[in-house]
């Protein structure tokens, strides 16, 4: 099947089998191996990428019903010398052990931000029709898609507060 | 997986034709894939509905909602409409699955998610759902997630969704395209089928039959609120979970509406619990009352006994919150 996809502000095309997942063609197809396979199901985040801007496990989706979809991995967020601000947060706090769940977190904690901003509540949002306030419950219930192993999650939070908090102002 | 022809579907018409013709639909995909996967659903055909325009949530003519089938989960829980008026609804949605999957999860799709029944997801077990006439290997095994209401000795299986919980007590209609272009709608009670000896047949759906939108009543003056019961704070299906919206009249319950998740093969209701509560002043009495009510015919098979002292204790603290001062 032929798919074109604009990835990391990119164009490229696919030529893949319709079983292929975005993860799959993603790694395996076109180099970008930023995105993780962890369970391969849904159930850990390492996956998460962003498809026209919203966070999705790009292990449960095909990659021909992306057909020009814009998609950013994390190569796309940042790279070395120019890293995104949770990138560097993630570094500051220390955010993770062995790394592996960091690309899905950051990717999942991109678009985090951007939905609480948007004003979407979650589950521990006291009224669902306010605002949600930026707390540890919040990004710890907002982040529970994206689990880290190691248990780095303390400070994980903190490098997303620090992010979440500096848009704030 | 299993190799599959794929098509997108360029119209509702187009993909009901293709689904009477044996395809099966994908839109979200975050169950179908996962299914998929693991060779429990095997389809030769996919049809990709997922950019048909069914993607509104527009008011309709009498002050109700109308929510097309390819919303998706995270934009109907953040709808302002839905948390102003069917705050249920947005909980019941942010109670299930995660920020990740919600994004992708549509209307429709959540309606038809398969069961978690560990025994349905183990191809090496007998499975009268996955596999008809093989057999339940939960009856007699494992049964933490497993029904004590409306089973049969086919199969104990309980409806995973949360969402269709708070549809359901919201008196909620599915409005379906058939095959040959005619729309029709149901009650979600009529949707679902009880497992009965077909218990690979869980809802009324024919081939072609393709969900278009889910349609909801006015919005009704009152409480409401979903709490749901689970082995973790966040990303677990349902122990138990109870949808309630309570009108009050002169001190005493004028309306209940009640479904209950996580205890039955579809979102369960029950017209007894509802009826010892209207007409009557809230007490702890009285919640105690319907909720013995409420479980009078469970039936449990094990290790899901829990099940009925804590869907007991759920509704009770539920009926408190909606009508505490």
């Amino acid at each position: 099947m032929q798919t074109r996809l604009h990835i990391n502000g990119d164009d490229h095309q696919l030529d893949a089998d319709a079983r292929t997942t975005l993860l799959d063609a993603l790694r395996n197809h076109l180099g970008l191996t930023g995105s993780k396979k962890g369970c391969d199901h849904g159930q850990c985040g390492a996956c998460t990428v962003l498809v026209n801007g919203r966070r999705i496990n790009s292990c449960l989706t095909l990659a021909c019903m992306h057909d020009g979809d814009e998609i950013v991995t994390i190569e796309g967020l940042g790279a070395p010398g120019r890293l995104s601000a949770l990138q560097q947060a993630f570094v500051h706090h220390d955010g993770f052990q062995c790394g592996y769940c960091t690309p899905g977190q950051i990717c999942s904690a991109t678009a985090m931000l951007e939905e609480i901003e948007a004003g979407w509540p979650s589950h521990v949002t006291s009224d669902v029709s306010g605002k949600a306030e930026l707390t540890v419950d919040e990004i710890s219930e907002r982040m529970s898609g994206n689990l880290c192993r190691c248990s780095a999650y303390p400070n994980i939070v903190d490098a997303i507060m620090e992010v979440g908090k500096g848009r704030r102002g | 997986m299993t190799p599959f022809d794929y098509t997108r579907a360029s119209s509702p018409a187009e993909a009901s034709r293709l689904g009477r013709e044996g395809a099966t639909f994908i839109a979200g995909g975050t169950n179908l894939l996962d299914l998929m996967k693991l060779e429990i659903m095997t389809p030769d055909r996919l049809v990709d509905i997922s950019r048909l325009e069914l993607d509104g949530i527009d008011r309709t003519g009498d002050g109700g909602l109308r929510i097309g089938a390819m919303v998706r989960n995270s934009d109907l829980a953040a709808d302002a409409i839905v948390r102003k008026h069917y705050p249920m609804l947005a909980k019941a949605l942010l109670a299930g699955a995660s920020g990740q999957l919600r994004n992708k999860a549509t209307t429709g799709g959540n309606l038809l998610q398969r069961t978690r029944c560990y025994y349905f997801y183990d191809t090496a077990m007998p499975c009268n759902k996955r596999e008809p006439g093989s057999g339940c290997q939960a009856i007699g095994g494992v049964t933490r997630l497993h029904a004590i209401f409306g089973a049969s000795e086919h199969c104990i299986a309980t409806h995973p969704s949360d969402m269709a919980v708070a549809l359901r007590a919201l008196d909620a209609r599915v409005e379906i395209e058939g095959a040959d272009g005619a729309v029709r709608n149901v009650g979600l009670d009529e949707f679902y089928r009880l497992p009965g000896d077909t218990p690979h047949i869980e809802s009324i759906l024919a081939p072609g039959d393709l969900i278009t939108s889910v349609i909801l009543p006015p919005p009704e003056e009152g409480r409401q609120t979903y709490r749901k019961v689970r082995d973790r704070a966040s990303y677990a299906f349902a122990l138990v979970s109870v949808a309630g919206r309570i009108r009050m009249e002169g001190g005493r319950i004028a309306r209940a509406g009640f479904a209950f998740g996580g205890v039955a093969p579809r979102p369960w209701r029950d017209r007894d619990f509802e009826a010892t509560l209207e007409g009557n002043e809230p007490s702890p009495a009285l919640f105690e009352r319907a909720a013995d009510a409420l479980v009078a015919n469970a039936s449990t098979h094990g290790d899901n006994a829990f099940k009925v002292p804590l869907l007991k204790r759920t509704a009770q603290a539920v009926l408190t919150e909606l009508t505490e001062s």
